[in-house]
């Protein structure tokens, strides 16, 4: 297990220090999400919807765009020149390659929303200093969930024709139930809605991050070649 | 050099199955149409039911094929568990299309509006949109190991993902007619409509599988030509 730990943390840091030193994936996901944000403020009309009845919708609608544009990232890095092989051929097991290769995508959507999230309290007018740690937490759960179910579909659709398409009609349908438990608790949260009110929606998100975490990790190794 | 006179005898054979399976739909709707009394309230919309519920069943019958197929497949490897998880994709995504068409024609008549956001019709949508990725996937790679392999993860991740969904949107208020069958305490429905009902249910299952051998019989087919192509191929280098 720590082994296994040893071997994942490896490979994420290898990950972050490439994008570390180029940062191209993180700068463009980054003023990808602003602009996202920046663009839903013309599509609204203003005098008919208050921005705070809005505000979870776009939230999410602008995560998930986040999450799933940088994730074709970390396979196609390995795509070039095969790097892929010398991964496989190192003592590293496949499974150690999944959670690595998770864990440096969750650092950097997660570094992404980090900045996206005040930005989006700026730009909404939304009161988040109130109900900043369940926020938080609701959108780590959320994240977790996409994001380990996107790292698995990124490396099959590295292998196809048109992959970068492909992977988004792969990932989207998996982004219904960690976008819509999201949005229902923000805006239960920003209406000040008691717990018990979106408890249901948590059990749903982290039941499904269980189920997915688990299943990904086990059949990852099928997308790889033998 | 047998692969093909057999392919083609299955083939063949399910074609009776075809021509059995479609008389027993036209027989369901026989009885449907001319046999069994109008609903009081919904009066001849509600006949749309006996498409609309037996092809919802088989939607999800279907895919669970496709996920049960696909978990098999990736342990033991046989391509005939891949051909027929993608041959159960191809009749499902049939069914699916069809409950989606007769749903909103039912819906606009009796709720007033072609489609709500409702936890049974946005499932069945993103069921729809999982068969179709599943089936871009494939046409998506070349080779047949990878394509079984890469089918597979999305099939089992597809079955799986259909229920959260489900719950997910029945967490909001739904407004699909509740369960007349499967229900605690006895079926609502009055004998004569519940026995059409559960023939089309099972007249339904029998095509699909009709379908499916055919597809299937098909698809073993194409196979062992391409088989044949390629070892002619090789002997004549």
């Amino acid at each position: 297990m720590r082994e296994l730990l040893a071997q994942a943390w490896a490979i994420a840091a290898k990950d972050l220090l490439l994008e570390f030193r180029s940062r191209t994936a993180f700068l463009s996901a980054l003023v990808f999400t602003a602009l996202v944000l920046a663009i839903f403020n013309f599509a609204r009309d203003p005098t008919a919807v208050s921005a705070v009845d809005l505000a979870p919708s776009v939230l999410w609608i602008t995560f998930s765009f986040a999450g799933v544009f940088g994730l074709n990232r970390a396979f196609a890095l390995e795509k070039e020149n095969r790097a892929i092989d010398g991964l496989l051929l190192s003592p590293a097991s496949r499974t150690a390659l999944y959670l690595g290769k998770t864990a440096a995508n969750l650092v950097l959507v997660g570094a992404v929303e980090a900045i996206a999230l005040p930005l989006f309290a700026l730009f909404f007018n939304v009161p988040l200093l109130d109900v900043l740690g369940p926020l938080v937490l609701v959108i780590a759960l959320a994240t977790i969930g996409f994001v380990a179910v996107g790292t698995l579909m990124s490396s099959m659709a590295v292998n196809t024709r048109f992959g970068e398409m492909l992977l988004l009609v792969l990932v989207l349908p998996f982004l219904v139930t960690p976008v819509s438990a999201g949005a229902e608790m923000t805006a239960k949260m920003f209406a000040l809605r008691p717990f018990a009110e979106w408890a249901p929606w948590l059990k749903l998100l982290i039941a499904y991050d269980i189920t997915f975490v688990v299943l990904c990790t086990l059949v990852f190794e099928f997308t790889l070649e033998e | 050099m047998t692969a093909i006179p057999t392919a083609e005898r299955a083939l063949k054979r399910s074609g009776i199955w075809m021509a059995i399976g479609l008389l027993l739909v036209a027989a369901v709707y026989v009885r449907a149409l001319a046999f069994t009394p109008e609903e009081a309230t919904q009066g001849l919309a509600q006949k749309i039911f006996y498409v609309h519920a037996p092809s919802a069943w088989v939607a999800f019958l279907a895919f669970g094929v496709v996920g049960i197929c696909s978990a098999i497949y990736l342990f033991v490897k046989d391509p005939r568990l891949d051909l027929l998880a993608a041959s159960s994709a191809e009749v499902g995504t049939v069914f699916t299309t069809v409950v989606l068409v007769t749903g909103p024609i039912w819906g606009k008549t009796i709720w007033g509006a072609w489609w709500t956001w409702d936890a049974r019709l946005t499932s069945t949508l993103f069921l729809y949109f999982i068969y179709l990725a599943y089936l871009v996937l494939r046409s998506a790679v070349e080779e047949p190991g990878r394509r079984g392999r890469y089918s597979a993860v999305l099939g089992i991740l597809g079955a799986l993902l259909v229920p959260f969904i489900h719950v997910s949107v029945y967490l909001f208020r739904t407004l699909h007619p509740m369960p007349v069958v499967l229900r605690p305490g006895k079926p609502e429905l009055p004998g004569s409509m519940l026995l059409t009902l559960l023939s089309s249910f099972a007249v339904f299952t029998v095509f699909y599988v009709a379908l499916l051998a055919r597809r299937y019989a098909w698809a073993r087919l194409v196979d062992a030509r391409a088989q044949r192509e390629a070892d002619r191929a090789d002997a004549s280098r």
